[in-house]
């Protein structure tokens, strides 16, 4: 089923598109230079698709997480996932880059469909490696690796067999700054990554992902143990991190979604509910459910 | 001890209960005041017992010190410190005795040496595999094989040492004597292998899955994220399972006595045979040396040689755990 398809027809279950899709285009004012023939939109309406998922329903040992859930990711557009805690946000957003595969007794149904390759993610061909290279992910809690500044950024970069000096040099300064802390790091460079604040450790995380250069980047509640002022500098880091990639990011701060992102889902026990551009959800909500839950009314 | 948990039951629905604003405070008040009180007075108790255990470990300890150093010194009224340390000939059951300790601290060295060059890489390996790469029914499998090593009598490896191990080595060593502190220590080092391997494995386990998943994220092999970042994380946990297994080496008796020769002699060669300080100790204990002679006490200044280096390398474990210890 084309992408045109999928958003001109009513969608099946109890899935809301909210409003009518023309609006989104104008609701990203940046530009998007690197549009390719495959990611190019398939509707004049739709901005081009980074990913896909496609009735993608998942499993822990029997029980059913995730409920054929269809959501796609605008490429470089920040997509927010919102809904009370338990509904398979994280689940949703650890499908994408196969963490679930570290552990037994799980499964994955559906596709996910990686543009412009149109490769699906959870498939067995599939190699898990390769994806985990391409998408970056960044956790609730800032896990730095017990290696130096340095080190952590160039982890991903040494994964994938740079060994040159100036280059690996070059590469870790520049994610440092595009995540906005080479300032504060960078006359420790050397010094471990433990000696760092919880909000300085999240932005190194941010920018160890960010090194690797992936295409898209996933983000599960990456500030909720920060700060108010350490949030506020990752919200800015994701504005500025959408000019290159697609982000997908799972929050509870109702104004953090509002703010950060251009794209909001909302969840329900393991089923998408409401998908649109976030101006509508929080504004123009077609479902009772996310009108609750955006509002605070949830219960 | 047991009376503060009924109390906090039935107090909780009075207070519950009770009208609120209506009445004031006090009575709820004057209850939790005595709910608190016996909770401060079964505290104390519980404490009490505590700090004793604690204690009584700590008084045994320096009554170990005391004994050691009550009895080793007449040994120093009749033994120079300085010859006993720097004499190379330790012979106290001969006419003209020599009490040089250095040929027993090399025995120990030699076959602790030889076990931890089995032990500690096996050891490790063995606690990577379980806890980084083996599926969850190999290890319900590995794990209690190897911890069933523990459970078989040193004696029992003393003699596997010398009718299988020594036996063997000799087809490669045609010139290997019976008694040789290499397939020994191999022994030792085998005996030694679930200790290290069992509390690696549980300081690696102690590493929390969100650092293996933000390795594992960036796309790193298993063999990438053990070697990169586990065992970095875990490096304390292991030190300190390394330690273990020094210590355990070097008290190690019984393998040594039946396998190594009992002829204290100083080489750093692990094919010769040598005695261990442990070894000298039981080898006096279990003859008929007369209670009260310098030979008699010459066991307690090497029990008390021995205290010292385990002490010694205890300290330095206390210090590595600290150095490495990291807040992940
Ligand atoms: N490892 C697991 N094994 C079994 N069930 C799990 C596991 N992890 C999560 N679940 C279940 O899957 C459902 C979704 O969990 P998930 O962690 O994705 O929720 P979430 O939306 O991220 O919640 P939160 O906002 O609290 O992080 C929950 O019902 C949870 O109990
Ligand atoms: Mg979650």
């Amino acid at each position: 089923m084309s992408v045109e398809a999928q958003f001109a027809q009513p969608r099946p279950g109890n899935t809301v598109l909210t409003g009518n899709t023309a609006p989104l285009g104008n609701t990203a004012p940046h530009q998007r230079p690197h549009m390719t023939e495959a990611s190019k939109p398939a509707s004049p309406q739709l901005p081009p698709l980074k990913a896909h998922a496609k009735k993608l329903s998942f499993f822990y040992g029997t029980h059913q997480a995730l409920h054929a859930i269809d959501l796609p990711l605008v490429d470089m557009h920040v997509t927010a996932l919102i809904g009370p805690s338990g509904c398979g946000k994280s689940t949703f957003l650890r499908c994408f880059n196969r963490i679930h595969d570290l552990y037994p007794n799980t499964r994955y149904d559906g596709e996910i469909i990686l543009y412009p390759s149109a490769a699906n993610i959870i498939s067995r061909d599939v190699d898990p490696i390769e994806m985990r290279m391409r998408i970056g992910m960044v956790f609730q809690k800032p896990n730095p690796f017990p290696k130096s500044i340095f080190e952590n950024v160039a982890y991903g970069l040494r994964l994938k067999g740079i060994r040159n000096a100036t280059e690996l040099k070059d590469r870790v300064e520049t994610a440092l700054k595009s995540t906005a802390i080479w300032e504060e790091v960078k006359n420790r460079l050397n010094k471990s990554a433990y000696d760092l604040s919880g909000g300085q450790q999240q932005r190194l995380c941010i920018a160890r992902a960010v090194a690797a250069e992936p295409e898209m980047l996933l983000m599960d509640e990456p500030c909720s143990a920060l700060d108010p002022i350490a949030s506020g500098k990752i919200e800015d880091l994701i504005r500025e991190l959408r000019k290159k990639y697609a982000v997908l990011i799972v929050t509870h701060n109702m104004q953090q979604a509002s703010r950060a992102s251009d794209y909001t889902a909302f969840m329900y026990m393991g089923k998408l509910v409401e998908f649109g551009a976030t101006t509508d959800i929080f504004t123009n909500p077609k479902s009772k459910e996310t009108e609750d839950y955006v509002t605070g009314r949830f219960g | 001890m047991d009376s503060a948990a009924p109390v906090a039951v039935s107090a909780m629905p009075q207070g519950n209960q009770g009208p609120k604003a209506n009445h004031g405070s006090t009575p709820r008040e004057d209850q939790i005041a005595a709910l608190v009180k016996r909770r401060n007075a079964s505290n104390a108790v519980a404490g009490g017992i505590m700090f004793a255990a604690a204690a009584s470990s700590v008084a045994i300890t320096c009554g170990i010190v005391a004994m050691l150093t009550l009895e080793s010194l007449p040994f120093f009224r009749e033994v120079n410190l300085w010859d006993f340390l720097t004499d190379t000939m330790w012979a106290p059951l001969f006419a003209a005795p020599r009490y040089g300790i250095l040929p027993l601290i090399a025995g120990t060295f030699v076959t602790t040496l030889v076990a931890l060059a089995i032990a500690l890489p096996i050891g490790t390996i063995i606690a990577v595999y379980l806890s980084e790469f083996a599926p969850h029914t190999v290890r319900e499998v590995i794990k209690p094989a190897t911890e069933l090593l523990s459970a078989v009598p040193t004696i029992v490896f003393g003699y596997f040492a010398l009718q299988v191990v020594t036996p063997a080595l000799q087809t490669f060593i045609p010139d290997l004597p019976t008694f040789n502190m290499l397939s020994a220590g191999i022994v030792m080092g085998i005996m030694i292998i679930p200790y290290v391997s069992s509390l690696s494995e549980d300081a690696l386990r102690a590493v929390p899955m969100l650092l293996r998943e933000g390795s594992y994220g960036m796309g790193a092999s298993r063999m990438q994220t053990a070697f990169k970042v586990v065992i970095p994380s875990a490096i304390s946990g292991l030190a300190a399972a390394y330690i273990l297994g020094i210590s355990r080496a070097i008290g190690e008796t019984m393998i040594v006595a039946v396998a190594a020769g009992m002829q204290p002699n100083l080489t750093l060669d692990p094919r010769q045979p040598a005695e261990t300080i442990t070894a000298y100790i039981v080898q006096v204990s279990l003859g008929d040396v007369e209670h009260g002679t310098v030979a008699f006490h010459s066991i307690f200044a090497a029990g008390a040689t021995l205290f010292v280096l385990t002490l010694g390398l205890n300290v330095f474990g206390h210090y590595l755990r600290k150095r490495y210890r990291k807040a992940y």
